[in-house]
């Protein structure tokens, strides 16, 4: 599903983010990103969705080479992944519907797909009830809930999560998180980059570790390894 | 793209008008003053050209004949001048009438001093005067009639007059006021472009989260960029009709108010539609492209993500 050879990144202002990762992860596969602040882990996620580009070696995403794609094509790469922000990122002005909505006009469904298709995800987040509020009218986890419900909306084949629960209190943590291994049950391939001891020790996943932009652990239903 | 996302972005263009109120308004409304400041001076700068117009329209020729020139020689110059590309009006006056004109112009102060230059007595000569199309060729044209006399003894023409030096110099005057005038103008109409589009920019700034996040669901740059250029041309368009309402409005007052005292200076506002055309066109116009000229550059630097 995802494949990375030899893949280095540094930025213009000399920063060596990531220092050679070689990684392969399969369909259906659930992967936590542990490691220290700066150590690379964002510019990592931020390269599968190509927010950023390696300053060398390939990236594979569902079929698509990341480095041979025109910039034309790589919207139709992202409609294969969803994702989802400590920060939630909804838009402000747009009501709970409109915002998952929002990510199918973008692809243009048709729109009669658009209704059913946002209601079911607003049903799979229990949010249904919401339809008609306004972001700010919700608590933490509702608001990630929608920003999960806007990533899943068109059945995207990955799911890169960067520290979704990073902002919420531990009980709605662990909601957020049964909706994540949920969605992953349903066959979509999640990779997420997280700080929660607790819940990587909880709930066992594969737990790639990343240091000084080097891959430092890789272990199958692994542990945080770290004490912070 | 289909009907229905064009339809769409239709919709979202207007509605964004909508959603970002204050937005809308901080944008609408510089559009709307520069464009007021700038119709101004359009305005004014027209009739200051439409002014000069006029004085140099009322430039014209005197031709004098000399004294002794019958009839047959009167009549072919006069076909001679009349024959010349740059005539509007030829008008033949002869010493009598010019006598009677005179006596007009001077009236009470020359009633004694005219006394008795009737008839045999008359002092002046028969003349024509000439009106030509493009005020500014009058010397050429001067010159051209003066040339009847070449080859002819005696000269039928005793002077041709059109007010040498003073005519250049108001030519000179008309010219400096209409360049100033232009330059303003352009100035204004700079300064008007770079503030809406600085406006716009801000506005669009304000929503980059919005094209991010469009960005990151797979929205592609087309699909992106339609909205925001909709929505641009629709605050253009708002922001320029307000000021075209305002300065047409005042522009049809102004002239309904002062037209009878300016009639007795012999000055003349330039008619409405005149006016109303260029100011509604050149405003509505500047909106519209910086509108849209302004969200699209400002969309374009978001979509590098």
């Amino acid at each position: 599903m995802i494949e990375m050879q030899d893949v280095w990144k540094t930025y213009p202002d000399g920063t060596h983010a990531v220092r050679g990762i070689d990684l392969k992860v399969n369909a259906n596969e659930f992967v936590y990103v542990v490691g220290p602040s700066g150590a690379g882990k964002s510019t990592f996620m931020k390269m599968i969705y190509r927010e950023e580009r390696p300053t060398k070696g390939q990236i594979f995403v569902n079929g698509f080479n990341l480095e041979k794609l025109k910039p034309r094509k790589i919207p139709y790469v992202r409609r294969n992944i969803g994702v989802i922000f400590q920060d939630f990122r909804l838009l402000p002005k747009l009501t709970v519907y409109e915002n998952i909505a929002f990510a199918m006009e973008a692809i243009e469904a048709p729109k009669k797909l658009i209704k059913k298709r946002t209601l079911e995800v607003l049903d799979l987040v229990g949010l249904k009830n919401k339809v008609a509020s306004l972001p700010t009218q919700l608590s933490g986890g509702e608001q990630q809930r929608v920003a999960i419900a806007r990533a899943i909306v068109n059945n995207p084949a990955v799911i890169i999560a960067d520290e979704p629960t990073g902002n919420l209190d531990p009980e709605t943590s662990w909601g957020i998180m049964n909706l994540l291994e949920e969605i992953n049950y349903r066959g979509t391939t999640i990779i997420m980059a997280t700080h929660n001891k607790e819940i990587v020790n909880t709930i066992r996943k594969r737990v790639i570790a990343i240091e000084k932009g080097v891959i430092v652990r890789d272990q199958a239903r692994g542990d945080y390894g770290y004490d912070d | 793209m289909t009907i229905n996302t064009i339809g769409r972005h239709f919709r979202e263009g207007g509605k964004n008008v909508i959603r970002n109120g204050w937005m809308t308004f901080a944008s609408v409304s510089s559009i709307a003053i520069s464009l007021l400041i700038l119709g101004l001076f359009l305005i004014l700068s027209l009739n200051v050209n439409y002014l000069s117009q006029q004085i140099e329209k009322q430039v014209e020729i005197k031709v004098f004949l000399q004294t002794n020139v019958n009839d047959e020689t009167r009549t072919a110059i006069q076909s001679s001048i009349q024959a010349m590309p740059d005539i509007s009006k030829l008008t033949y006056v002869s010493k009598e009438q010019g006598l009677v004109e005179l006596r007009q112009r001077m009236g009470e102060n020359g009633k004694a001093f005219l006394e008795g230059l009737d008839g045999e007595n008359n002092p002046l000569n028969d003349a024509f005067t000439v009106e030509v199309k493009e005020p500014r060729q009058v010397a050429q044209t001067a010159e051209k009639i003066q040339a009847l006399n070449d080859g002819k003894n005696p000269a039928p023409i005793l002077r041709v007059s059109y007010g040498k030096g003073t005519v250049e110099q108001l030519f000179k005057i008309t010219s400096i006021i209409r360049n100033i005038g232009l330059f303003l103008v352009a100035c204004l109409a700079l300064t008007a472009m770079f503030l809406i589009s600085n406006t716009i920019k801000l506005t669009i700034m304000a929503r980059n989260r919005e094209i991010k996040i469009m960005k990151l669901v797979g929205a592609t740059n087309g699909f992106i960029r339609w909205p925001f250029f909709i929505e641009g041309a629709l605050l253009g368009i708002f922001g320029s009709i307000l000021p075209v309402a305002a300065l047409t409005y005042g522009y049809w007052e102004l002239m309904n108010s002062v037209t009878l005292n300016t009639s007795v200076l012999m000055v003349k506002f330039k008619p409405f539609l005149e006016i109303v055309y260029p100011v509604a066109g050149l405003l509505i116009g500047i909106g519209l492209v910086i509108g849209i000229w302004g969200s699209t550059i400002s969309v374009r630097k978001y979509l590098k993500v």
